[in-house]
């Protein structure tokens, strides 16, 4: 387990003038869990976008943190781990072709063993080898927690964790954020109550015009 | 006060570049030599090359204030960016279409494709592509990031335009004036004129930036207040 | 930080996917093909300029790039894959990885073009290999350093298609006027000394190109 923390200092997004969130603070570290609950349309997927670092806030910044040192922005795609429902995979490669791609790219080499372990996991070592197109949405959000997990982040963030998925990936959902709370930090967006009702901390966008938007859920 | 001060500096200008005759041995201080082979229309130097140099300067104005849009992420630098721009447009237009009619005059067709044509030109086309671009993003943060993003990129080729062309195309444009080592060889009344109208005609653009500007933050004041 | 090893793993990927789709592609090689055959009938059997003939060979090549170069940058906007590599890769790795793959790209475009020029029209015929060979070889890399930085700026608009060659011409032009002189002196069996100057204006040309794509890249990548 990595020393880790996401720390938000008054973050802030407009988009063509028009504010999305205001003056958003938190504090994460450790092995936390916290949930970012809000209406649709309040800026969840937002601000998870900007935690990860695919999305620049207009004001306000989020330094992550990992062992004591400050990651850079061109680094932190070492750190995270991101599922979403905007997140595309290749759809003209198998899924195999996919995480290995993946696993090249992040960890400079393929680990075969990993990819394997948790085409396992995820239940699709059998189709590890069809093209992501033919797949159904509940196997590509499956596929989605591979790429989020294959090089085990420290920060794990899923914005709209069980979409798509039957019982059975629920449950493989909770399994992985069981775990990640062991290893790590993990981040949920979502405003079903069920993914957030177990986490630590919680920040409601509802309230997100004000300054102070933390509380403990 | 700066308006009326300009008003005046350039209406002289204008008259002086047209009153002054010019004679073969200029021997009064308000008489302009002859130039072979451009005699009258030697007057249009008064015009045409403030204005080119005007469109160059705003562009590197509005280049200049892209790069601190990228530093700052302030709106407001992006809007002196694209003010400067449209200006810069305007100028370019007149330097283009001035030179044009000279080139008519002088050698008979409007276009040749000297260095110097060919590099207004060129310019010409990067307001219009800066334009279209601008028109084709919808999201204000980035429209102004990559507005800035292709000021830079065609700033950073402006070298080669200034430096290349000349070696590759012969050149139409009058040597005995301004050649590529900057010297210049223009009798004191001429280069007095000269200079005067390119100070007012940089002054006339620094004032109508300022201008623009000013007319683009009441508009932004006015629609914050609507919302 | 740019490490070799991930360049390298994006511009199979770029392959890969190209060689499973092959969009890019067909639509180079129907372009060259198309443009080829409209040069060809209108120039029937008259006798043109080394000048004229220089010039339309690297027309061609320029529209062609405009109609296929994109596709690296645009292909993942529009699948919604840029996130994916923002997750991935520091931007300056899809920058590169992506470079390449369009080098060996109009590579393999211009060698089409180009033999199929030289082959079908008469009055075309290179004298001066060296400085052939080495214009084309610069001319290459310094059409596809600046098409794909434009590419990476139009992926992001809204009416990608017609804006790519209106950003990329006036930028390109410095270029394309220093290769196509270098190809006519190459027709004329100029001496490879004489060519120096424009050898010195693409290299420089390309220098510029990458730096200025270092530096800026990262601004048009991220959002």
């Amino acid at each position: 387990m990595r020393d880790v923390s996401l720390r938000g200092t008054k973050l802030t997004k407009t988009y063509n003038r028009r504010n999305v969130f205001a003056q958003i603070d938190f504090e994460m570290s450790g092995t936390q869990s916290w949930a970012i609950v809000g209406r649709n349309g309040s800026g969840k997927s937002t601000l998870v976008k900007i935690i990860a670092g695919l999305l620049s806030a207009t004001s306000g910044d989020v330094v992550l943190t990992v062992d004591g040192k400050s990651i850079r922005r061109d680094d932190q795609y070492h750190y995270i781990g991101f599922v979403s429902p905007y997140l595309q995979l290749y759809e003209e490669f198998t899924a195999h072709e996919n995480l290995a791609l993946f696993s090249r790219l992040r960890g400079g080499s393929l680990d075969a063993d990993r990819v394997d372990a948790l085409l396992r996991r995820i239940t699709l070592h059998q189709r590890k080898d069809d093209l992501v197109r033919t797949f159904s949405s509940g196997m590509k959000q499956r596929l989605k927690y591979a790429f989020a997990l294959l090089h085990e982040p420290p920060v794990l963030i899923l914005d709209e964790p069980t979409t798509n998925l039957d019982a059975e990936g629920i449950e493989l959902v909770y399994d992985i954020i069981a775990e990640q709370r062991t290893r790590g930090i993990a981040i949920i967006a979502s405003n079903d109550k069920e993914d957030t009702e177990r986490c630590d901390a919680l920040i409601d966008l509802n309230a997100a015009r004000t300054p102070d938007s933390r509380r403990p859920a | 006060m700066l308006k009326i001060v300009l008003g005046i500096w350039l209406t002289i200008v204008i008259v002086v570049a047209f009153a002054f005759p010019i004679v073969p041995q200029p021997q009064q201080w308000f008489e302009y030599p002859v130039i072979p082979g451009l005699e009258e229309k030697a007057r249009i130097l008064f015009f045409h090359v403030p204005m080119s140099w005007t469109t160059v300067v705003a562009f590197f104005v509005s280049m200049i204030y892209g790069i601190r849009y990228l530093k700052t992420k302030n709106l407001r630098d992006d809007m002196r960016s694209v003010s400067s721009a449209g200006l810069g447009l305007m100028f370019c237009v007149l330097a283009t279409v001035t030179g044009s009619v000279w080139a008519k005059f002088n050698w008979g067709s409007f276009w040749n494709w000297d260095p110097r044509e060919t590099s207004i030109f060129i310019l010409l086309l990067i307001y219009g592509a800066y334009f279209a671009l601008r028109s084709a993003l919808e999201d204000e943060a980035k429209r102004a990031t990559l507005a800035a993003v292709y000021a830079i990129i065609a700033g950073v080729t402006v070298p080669f335009f200034i430096f290349v062309m000349p070696r590759i195309m012969a050149s139409l444009h009058p040597e005995p004036i301004v050649n590529t080592e900057g010297k210049v060889h223009m009798n004191a009344t001429m280069l007095i004129v000269f200079l005067s109208s390119l100070a007012g005609f940089t002054a006339l653009f620094a004032w109508m930036l300022q201008l623009r500007i000013r007319l683009a933050r009441l508009e932004q004041h006015y629609y914050q207040k609507e919302n | 930080m740019i490490s070799a090893a991930a360049v390298r793993t994006i511009v199979l990927k770029e392959f890969q996917s190209e060689l499973r789709t092959r969009y890019a592609l067909n639509a180079l090689l129907m372009f060259v093909v198309t443009t080829l055959s409209i040069v060809l009938f209108s120039v029937g059997s008259e006798n043109v300029s080394t000048d004229v003939l220089s010039g339309i060979l690297w027309i061609i090549i320029f529209f062609s790039s405009m109609s296929g170069l994109s596709r690296t940058f645009v292909s993942e906007e529009e699948r919604g894959t840029t996130m994916t590599l923002q997750l991935l890769a520091p931007p300056l790795v899809v920058f590169f990885g992506k470079l390449v793959f369009n080098i060996v790209l109009l590579f393999i475009l211009n060698v089409v073009a180009i033999g199929l020029y030289m082959l079908l029209i008469g009055g075309f015929a290179v004298k001066s290999y060296g400085i052939f060979c080495l214009t084309i070889g610069l001319g290459t890399i310094g059409l596809a350093s600046a098409s794909t930085l434009i590419a990476a700026i139009i992926s992001k608009a809204n009416t990608k298609g017609t804006l790519y060659p209106v950003l990329s011409f006036p930028i390109m032009l410095p270029l394309l006027l220093t290769v196509i002189t270098a190809t006519r002196r190459s027709v004329e069996g100029a001496v490879f000394s004489e060519a120096i100057g424009e050898f010195q204006v693409l290299f420089s040309y390309i220098v510029v190109m990458l730096a200025v794509s270092y530096i800026v890249f990262d601004y048009i990548w991220r959002d």
